[in-house]
């Protein structure tokens, strides 16, 4: 086809068990759209499962020619078997790139796929541009990095969530084909079982309800310090929050996470303090209505998104700012 | 139980970095390193699988010299060998590249595990295990917070817990040998010991070179250049003393923002 293949994941929704194609897949669609604008390709998109006909009907009515990667071993994800089936559309299919969208999911099987097809994948992309050149983050969100596949194949990427816009995906077009593909899968092939999700410890905490959060991080180096972080968000009357290190240390509850593995907000403010903005913590939060950050790096690339910053010591700042709020509010 | 654990060194965390005059790379003088994070909590978990099913833990990295130290700060915690694969030119090698000189270092040991982190703070590509296991052609699992062994006689089937997106996790029950990329949280990490430094010390690192390894080291996709971030958002900054600054930003909250 020497066009673009987008994979389109599929998230199971808790009512009824439905499933339905994720908002970062559209995301993932709009990227493989501007990949597709610039060299004058054409889009196709996948989606792999067992029982997909009214999601590809979905996806054809909005003018993208879709191809179902079907098979009854592909109902429930794992590693082996949509790596195997991916691996047989891409040989069939010769697609110049293959967008996806950077999920957990992805990233379990994606880099194994690229390797069987001697390529590698271009991960957590957040820009492209002419040639095509990738950008992703470096450092912990520190610096940017442009990549560029040089290898002969398929060029496979992943893109980050919310770095491009799913508006775009919208089209006038009349429905467009709709393709079977059956891949050859063996059950013996598979070697992992998987088991039903399950929910972590009860959420007793409702962070996403919360209006104003003051959220801590790494800066706060220790446990015996978090008293003086409480302190600001009673004076604000905020609800604490955290970045995943601090849960992991056991320091605060993992109710209280915020970022891709805990929970996401968007308050109306949300004060960061002493988190340097790692992109797993970001993509939580960044839909905050303003964003505030305290920290001792200038280079922190939590400031690149806060609309107010101060760069400094949070154990001189921190009861400042408690002091200066208590006096604001009288 | 024989556990293959793949460590990375990288930049501390808090350490500045700066673009090197050739823009491919940073400048790496005056860096401090440390161990990846989530190659500790891969230890972690691999010291405490050999506690309770006894074998080994060998940890292997790839890099320059320096890296020696990591290796030994890996064995101070309790890992009984290493393997140095030496390689000055771990940055102008992809993903495959580094996967492919770790595997040919793992193959020869046929573990029943081999574990490695999540991702790694410098490149954060999140890949590396998970090609490993495509090129040893073992089932693998990623984003993995704790592993249980299903038959303590045969430890031919594992279960592990995975973390899903959202706050949800996953059982998943595969066969060993297998490759697992460990999540950060899982476990408390331990301290080396004075007498585990100590002995660190007398345990065998071997080192190997990347040309003895001799594998495919031609990249198909190159790290161009590196730049600065562009801004998302024009941000205030505070400026003056603590105190200064706190009693601008209240002020800020209270008339602009308006949340006081």
């Amino acid at each position: 086809m020497s066009g673009i293949l987008v994979v389109l994941e599929l998230q199971t929704t808790s009512a009824q068990r439905a499933q339905r194609i994720s908002r970062i897949s559209w995301e993932a669609l709009a990227a493989g759209q501007k990949l597709a604008a610039g060299q004058s390709l054409t889009v196709t998109a996948a989606i792999i499962g067992a029982d997909t006909e009214s999601l590809a009907a979905e996806i054809a009515a909005k003018g993208i020619a879709t191809v179902r990667v079907d098979h009854p071993l592909l109902a429930q994800y794992t590693p082996d078997g949509f790596t195997l089936a991916l691996q047989q559309l891409i040989q069939s299919e010769s697609p110049t790139q293959v967008v996806f969208p950077h999920t957990y999911q992805v990233r379990d099987y994606a880099p194994a796929l690229a390797a069987r097809l001697g390529q590698v994948l271009i991960s957590d992309v957040v820009d492209i541009a002419p040639g095509p050149v990738f950008t992703r983050q470096l450092m912990q969100g520190r610096l940017n990095g442009n990549y560029r596949a040089t290898g002969s194949g398929p060029c496979l990427i992943s893109v980050q969530a919310g770095a491009f816009r799913a508006e775009s995906t919208q089209s006038a077009a009349p429905p467009a084909e709709i393709k079977t593909f059956t891949p050859t899968i063996e059950a013996a092939q598979i070697r992992t079982k998987p088991g039903e999700p399950f929910r972590g410890s009860a959420q007793s905490v409702d962070l996403a309800s919360a209006q104003l959060i003051v959220s801590v991080g790494r800066g706060i180096k220790e446990a015996e310090s978090l008293p003086i972080v409480q302190d600001l968000a009673t004076a604000l009357g905020a609800e604490l929050a955290a970045s995943r290190p601090i849960c992991d240390n056991g320091w605060l509850s993992m109710d209280r996470q915020v970022g891709s593995s805990g929970q996401t907000v968007s308050p109306k403010l949300y004060l960061a303090v002493g988190i340097s903005g790692a992109i797993q913590h970001l993509v939580g939060m960044k839909g905050s209505q303003c964003i505030v950050a305290i920290n001792k790096d200038p280079d922190a690339p939590i400031f690149e998104i806060a609309d107010y910053g101060i760069v400094g010591d949070l154990f001189e700042v921190v009861p400042a700012l408690t002091a200066a709020i208590k006096a604001a509010k009288q | 139980m024989k556990i293959i654990v793949a460590i990375k060194q990288v930049p501390e965390r808090d350490a500045q970095v700066r673009i090197n005059p050739t823009g491919k790379w940073i400048e790496e003088s005056g860096l401090q390193y440390a161990l990846n994070e989530s190659d500790a909590y891969a230890l972690e978990e691999a010291l405490q699988l050999k506690e309770k099913h006894g074998g080994e833990v060998i940890v292997v990295s790839a890099g320059p010299e320096r890296v020696g130290q990591t290796i030994r700060e890996a064995l101070a915690k309790g890992a009984d060998r290493a393997i140095h694969i030496d390689c000055d030119d771990l940055g102008n090698r992809d993903a495959l590249g580094v996967a492919r000189l770790l595997a040919a270092a793992v193959k020869p040991e046929n573990p029943d595990l081999v574990l490695t982190g999540l991702q790694s703070e410098d490149l954060g590509l999140g890949q590396t295990g998970v090609i490993v296991a495509e090129l040893l052609n073992l089932p693998h699992a990623s984003l993995i917070l704790h592993v249980e062994v299903l038959d303590a006689d045969t430890k031919a089937q594992i279960k592990v817990k995975r973390e899903l997106e959202e706050g949800w996790f996953q059982s998943i029950e595969l066969p060993a040998p297998a490759v697992l990329t460990i999540q950060s949280g899982g476990n408390k990490l331990r301290y080396a010991t004075l007498m585990g430094i100590k002995r660190a010390k007398t345990k065998e690192v071997r080192r190997v070179t990347a040309a003895e390894l001799a594998v495919d080291s031609t990249a198909v996709v190159v790290l161009d250049q590196i730049v600065l971030p562009h801004k998302q958002k024009s941000t205030q900054m505070l400026k003056g003393s603590p105190k200064e600054a706190a009693a601008a930003l209240a002020e800020k909250l209270k008339f602009e923002v308006r949340v006081l």
